[in-house]
């Protein structure tokens, strides 16, 4: 008997707001800005024994929502290879009957091979306990703003192994049958630049699991074990439907595209990303054959980042689909061994953001060749991180780590959006005011960028221009970006954006970076610059189908100066 | 007499207060969208009678024509003048999108890129003016954006919190040149750091200054030329009123007037029934509004976005909307769940039972079909509604595609709108920590009543308290509001190093100035307070707590006072203090309210009979998979302390309340309706 639509519905509203109170928890009492302002954090409910994705908060980071999964995988792997070792099960039950895992015990980790994403990255898992068995997984996911290794907030260009990015902790019991460790605690302090915020935000992670086992175990005395775990079962199920008759919509055929990062940081080789996509009646195959080799560069993106990234691709594109495993369930998803999509230790990956941006700008493309009106033109393409570091008056540190936003692609509906978050990503920019107040720098320019967005019928959004002045005695900037060679593309006939631009002015001389956008220790005196001009959108359409209003629009509003004398 | 004026989308409230004798009236009319002075000043004859306008002392007034302004993009055309380099920071928002998952939709500000122009002129984050602005430049920019068709102006220079002189400068200057009073300045409006926020508020405030002072001037005019001389004011989003001459110059602050005036009833009604702690949902045609009030006080929001990219952060009542009201849309997705929302079919076409055009089912029209509302005498004065139209389309759209009965796909649709109005107040209550069966609820509008059992049970509240008068609320709120004024400016200094005595300075500044306002505005109060509240974090935290001091005189603060009201207020909202974190101070916070005189509650209470002569009669209705017949009761008859058990619906002319089996009302002593489960 299938479950009343009625109470199906209000279940699945419980459920998404016990992730949401999570996120909001976090949020609000964590301590670094990118969790508490950027929002670069997740929460959602995992299955028992497979670990798939039940129930995400839709406020958390996007692209966490697959790749939690994964670290929910390792939990289990975790848990059923400890119970192994004292002579039980290999497996979830198995690990509670053995003692290897007990109620209210949390696993921390930021392993990214397994767990997804980047050391940055700390996972925590709380298996949830009911009747003495486990009945699912609570998990915490929150970048943390430095876990050691070269470069200050982890996003260094020159890495050519984890090691060199920060350091890697494998799934540790941070608490055990409710107790805090506060040994563990220490141990993920201790490996920070900035212990304090990583003290605070490991706090602010614990209190959001205890208050979603709270919830959660409230609506299964409300509802009871059998009707919730029937209603996940149905949710997954809706949501395999949604996906099968959206995609059923699309023409079947094979739709390829090709794009490219425009190096790994070690050299300036072109590095491909190729997608063959599928569309055999309501399933989809996603086939990266073709993809080039792992590279020594920190690029590289574990398995499950892979299909994390699928998955953020396809959401975007199928945004009506609710968020659970569910929406994979019609989709395969080739990923070939040895390739930059499926890093096995010890490759760097801290630059995993650019990678599955590329991976979303493959899945708009080839759904555009499809069906053009159901996508639009890519995004900006890349994170555009800045990580500025140096040493006050009084010789205490700072880091000024931000990430630089760019347009949005045109689409069937409109032009693209000017200045937005990048597709992985919901988080918000710091303001310049607060960012002036908080290190030694001035921003002579914070502006949209004209003639950045692609040409189409839809324009491209813009990207922007940000000019950083130094005005400290001394600094050194990092940068790990992209799209620097490689444009944006447009879709269905639309023109590409314009491609980064990431620039120093040091001691009157204008420096190009060697690699593009990615920028090792460039070394900084007082009224030095770094000058940021990020891409825009990709256009959508032929721009000879352009309204003449929006044409004579975007003139006036300086949008669009090309071809001006 | 002291009238309250409610100008919504549908209808205008009013409510009057004859302050010598203390008997009150209300009238409801028909808004007037084209010409609003005339629609207003019906409302007010028809609560004053046979009175003068002469005789009024005050008509105070809740308005939405800001916030419409502002979703429909009608304001002025505006320009904005920012620091060099700057001119897109309206533009650039904080780097967001509409919506999590889906890229598509651009931004329009309502100041595009022509009409916001830079000068050269600089202040740094330690407040060093190093490029003072030139004045021959301002007057050069100024001139050709008035050429260009402003209508009104924003200034907004970085940093302007810390050191507004060059924004003065400015200012001066473009005041000097141009031809009306709009022209709004970013450290006037809000002197606070993130020049996003500022910049936007300020903008919207300019947006806003000719829509809305032109309004009130019109009102003012036809209030005068029927012999009007009293005081004219009008409620802030905060709950607090305003004189009309603030509300000009800062129409911003006004963005939530109607709603906020309905909150400050609701929650005076429930202190004065015994229950200090209370949500509220104002449930209308399309929307449900909801807030928190806590200890007699609403919960205060320093922000609030009304639309993609458009925030507006004056102090306001927190309140958080959803998409669900009478109007809301019924539809069965691609999945085959039942979703309701966000379309709306608004008052016009409104639901598919007024027969207007609109065919998709509503929330109204499952009410209907169950019984719940009276199709015969529906609230409003409609006539009589098409129940055989709102079965079909309820069977058309949702019963067959779910397999269900025109009934059960009737209360599908109520369930499940239900479930999203509870998932509102949870997120406003449990999220923030209050534990719910500790609150009682209160609904009003002109749909909320019906609901009242869903709330109780979804939440697990101790029950709801259904005001006598739930479709004039906000009305009655524009009566009771104090007048209030707050103020804010950044501070940013670490708590061991702060200067108290600067502090102090600051604060006496900010109180003298709003309690020479409130002193000279010539309304009567009951005397004065002063909130002195500092928003402080962790160093390292990007969020902040506010800190409510237990001092109403800047001269008794010091670090003792401080440290102990910050550690009281992060462990009631985080559990527990982080041992060895330095402490910080970011805002400095002041608020004087002019206290009005209290309002005898049990004045609304006319009208009652005795249980017999309430009683109207039976009709089926239908709750829980099954068919009842229910008694229905005039509900404003009904004797105080009168209990009565579900299932029974109680009518009025301006709102329905349902009381489903299982719960008990009971008529208390201020003829509100008490709403708890059977014991």
């Amino acid at each position: 008997m299938s479950l009343n639509p009625v109470l199906l519905a209000v279940i699945n509203g419980r459920l998404e707001q016990i992730a949401n109170e999570m996120d909001a928890t976090l949020f609000r009492s964590a301590f670094n800005p990118i969790i508490a302002e950027a929002h670069d954090a997740s929460h959602g409910i995992y299955h028992a024994h497979t670990g798939a994705t039940l129930v995400q908060g839709s406020n958390g980071l996007p692209v966490f929502v697959g790749s939690m999964a994964g670290a929910a995988r390792l939990a289990i792997a975790t848990m059923s290879a400890d119970s192994q070792r004292r002579g039980g099960r290999a497996d979830v039950d198995g690990a509670v009957e053995s003692g290897a895992v007990q109620d209210g015990d949390v696993y921390c980790f930021n392993d990214p091979y397994e767990g997804g994403t980047h050391l940055n990255d700390l996972k925590m898992i709380r298996p949830f306990f009911r009747g003495g068995r486990i009945w699912c997984h609570l998990a915490s996911v929150g970048h943390f703003t430095d876990v050691g290794g070269n470069v200050p907030g982890n996003y260094n260009p020159a890495a050519r192994d984890i090691q060199q990015e920060g350091t890697l902790i494998p799934p540790v019991l941070i608490r055990r049958a409710g107790e805090t460790d506060e040994r563990v605690v220490d141990l993920v302090c201790s490996i920070s630049r900035q212990p304090v915020n990583a003290y605070g935000d490991l706090q602010a992670q614990l209190n959001a699991l205890d208050l979603g086992a709270r919830r959660l175990g409230e609506l299964l005395d409300e509802y009871g074990d059998g009707v919730v775990a029937e209603a996940l079962d149905e949710l997954t199920r809706r949501a395999a439907t949604l996906m099968r008759s959206s995609i059923d919509k699309l023409p079947d055929g094979v739709y390829r595209a090709v794009d490219y990062l425009d190096n790994d940081g070690s050299s300036s080789e072109l590095v491909e990303v190729a997608l063959a996509m599928t569309v055999e009646g309501d399933r989809l195959r996603l086939d990266f054959g073709g993809t080039s080799g792992a590279v020594c560069g920190p690029i590289n993106i574990s398995r499950s980042t892979a299909v994390a990234a699928c998955y953020v691709g396809l959401k975007h594109v199928f945004r009506d689909v609710p968020a659970n495993f569910g929406c994979l369930e019609p989709v395969d998803i080739v990923i070939p061994a040895g390739s930059l999509l499926a890093a096995t230790r010890p490759r760097p990956v801290g630059g995993y953001t650019e990678t599955i941006l590329r991976v979303m700008d493959l899945i708009f493309r080839c759904v555009a060749e499809a069906d053009p009106t159901a996508s639009n033109g890519c995004s900006y393409g890349t994170i555009n991180a800045l990580s500025l570091a140096g040493q006050r008056a009084d010789g205490s540190p700072w880091v000024m780590f931000t990430f630089y936003g760019g347009g949005l692609g045109g689409s069937p509906v409109s032009d693209g959006l000017n200045h937005g978050n990048a597709p992985l990503s919901t988080a918000t920019i710091p303001p310049v005011e607060i960012l002036e107040a908080q290190y030694p720098v001035r921003f002579r320019r914070w502006s949209l960028r004209p003639d950045s967005g692609g040409d189409g019928k839809f324009r491209g959004g813009l990207g922007a221009s940000y000019d950083i002045e130094l005005l400290a005695e001394s600094a050194e900037a990092f940068t790990f970006g992209d799209r620097a060679w490689r444009p944006p593309l447009g879709i269905a006939g639309g023109g590409a954006a314009a491609t980064n631009e990431v620039s120093f002015v040091v001691a009157g001389d204008v420096i190009e970076p060697e690699l593009g956008a990615k920028v090792l220790g460039v070394k900084m005196s007082r009224g030095d610059r770094v000058r940021i001009q990020s891409p825009g959108g990709g256009g959508y359409g032929p721009p000879g189908d352009r309204d003449p209003v929006a044409v004579e629009r975007d003139r006036r509003l300086g949008y669009v100066t090309r071809g001006d004398s | 007499m002291i009238v309250g004026i409610d100008v919504g989308g549908t209808f205008t409230d009013g409510f009057a207060l004859d302050e010598s004798s203390g008997e009150v009236s209300v009238g409801k009319v028909p808004s007037t969208r084209t010409n609003e002075a005339e629609g207003f000043l019906h409302g007010v004859r028809s609560v004053a009678g046979e009175r003068s306008l002469g005789d009024l002392n005050a008509i105070i007034h809740g308005t939405t024509v800001g916030t419409n302004a502002l979703l429909e993009r009608k304001g002025a055309h505006t320009a904005v003048l920012t620091t060099a380099g700057f001119a897109d920071v309206l533009e650039m928002r904080r780097r967001d999108r509409p919506r999590t998952w889906g890229l598509w939709g651009d931004f329009r500000p309502v100041v595009e890129r022509d009409m916001r122009a830079e000068v050269a002129e600089r202040t740094l984050a330690d407040g060093t003016v190093i490029e003072p602005v030139d004045a021959d430049e301002v007057r050069r920019v100024a001139h050709d954006l008035l050429d260009r068709g402003a209508q009104s102006i924003a200034i907004c220079f970085l940093h302007s919190y810390l050191d507004p002189s060059n924004e003065q400068t400015a200012a001066r200057v473009v005041r000097g040149l141009w031809p009306n009073a709009h022209v709004s300045v970013s450290s006037e409006i809000l002197p606070e750091i993130r020049e996003f926020e500022r910049t936007s508020t300020t903008t919207l405030n300019a947006y806003l200054q000719p829509i809305v002072g032109d309004y009130l001037e019109q009102l003012e005019k036809g209030l005068a030329e029927n012999g009007f001389s009293g005081r004219f004011l009008v409620v802030q989003s905060n709950g607090g009123v305003m004189t009309v001459e603030r509300a000009r110059s800062m129409p911003i602050r006004t963005a939530l007037s109607g709603p906020a005036a309905g909150v400050s009833a609701a929650s005076r009604i429930a202190v004065a029934a015994g229950h200090p702690n209370v949500l509220t949902g104002d449930m209308g045609g399309t929307s449900f509004d909801v807030a928190v009030v806590v200890g007699g006080r609403s919960v205060q929001a320093a922000q609030t976005t009304i639309d993609f990219g458009l925030v507006v952060r004056t102090p306001m009542i927190e309140m958080s909307t959803i998409g669900a009201g009478g109007g809301s849309i019924a539809w069965v997705d691609r999945g085959g769940l039942l979703q309701i929302g966000p379309e709306s079919a608004g008052g016009v076409p409104g639901p598919v039972c007024y027969g207007l055009g609109n065919d998709r089912p509503t929330v109204t029209d499952a009410n209907v079909v169950l019984g719940r509302i009276n199709a015969e005498r529906p609230i409003g004065g409609r006539v009589a509604l098409d129940v055989a139209a709102a079965r079909r389309a309820i069977d058309e759209h949702v019963g067959r595609l779910l397999g269900l009965s025109i009934e059960d796909a009737a209360e599908a649709i109520i369930t499940v709108a239900e479930t999203r109005m509870s998932g509102a107040l949870r997120i406003v209550s449990i999220e923030r920590g209050h534990d719910p069966s500790n609150f009682w609820m209160v609904p009003f509008g002109g749909a909320g009543a019906l609901h009242t059992c869903a709330f109780v049970r979804d939440l697990g509240l101790a029950g709801a308290l259904v005001p006598r008068l739930p479709g004039v609320i906000s009305a009655l709120g524009c009566v009771l509001a104090d007048m209030r004024y707050d103020s804010v400016r950044t501070w940013q200094s670490p708590l061991a190093s702060l200067d108290i005595e600067a502090v102090r300075e600051s604060m006496r500044a900010s109180i003298d100035e709003s309690r020479r306002a409130i002193e000279s505005s010539a309304v009567v109060f009951d005397g004065i307070n002063v909130e002195m509240v500092l928003d402080m974090s962790y160093v390292g935290q990007t969020h902040a707590v506010a800190v409510s001091l237990p001092v109403d005189d800047p001269e008794q603060l010091d670090s003792s006072v401080i440290t102990a009201a910050f550690e009281s207020a992060y462990r009631a909202q985080f559990g527990r203090l982080l041992s060895g974190v330095a402490v910080r101070v970011l805002a400095v916070r002041t608020s004087v309210i002019g206290r009005r005189p209290e309002f005898d509650l049990t004045r609304l209470v006319t009208g009652t009979t005795t249980l017999e002569a309430a009683r109207l009669g039976r009709r089926p209705v239908y709750v829980g998979g099954q068919w009842h017949d229910a008694e229905v009761w005039s509900r404003l008859q009904l004797p105080i302390g009168a209990t009565i058990v579900g299932p029974i619906v109680l009518e009025q002319p301006d709102a329905t309340t349902l009381i489903e089996p299982g719960f008990r009302v009971t008529v208390d002593p201020l003829g509100n309706l008490e709403v708890v489960r059977e014991p």
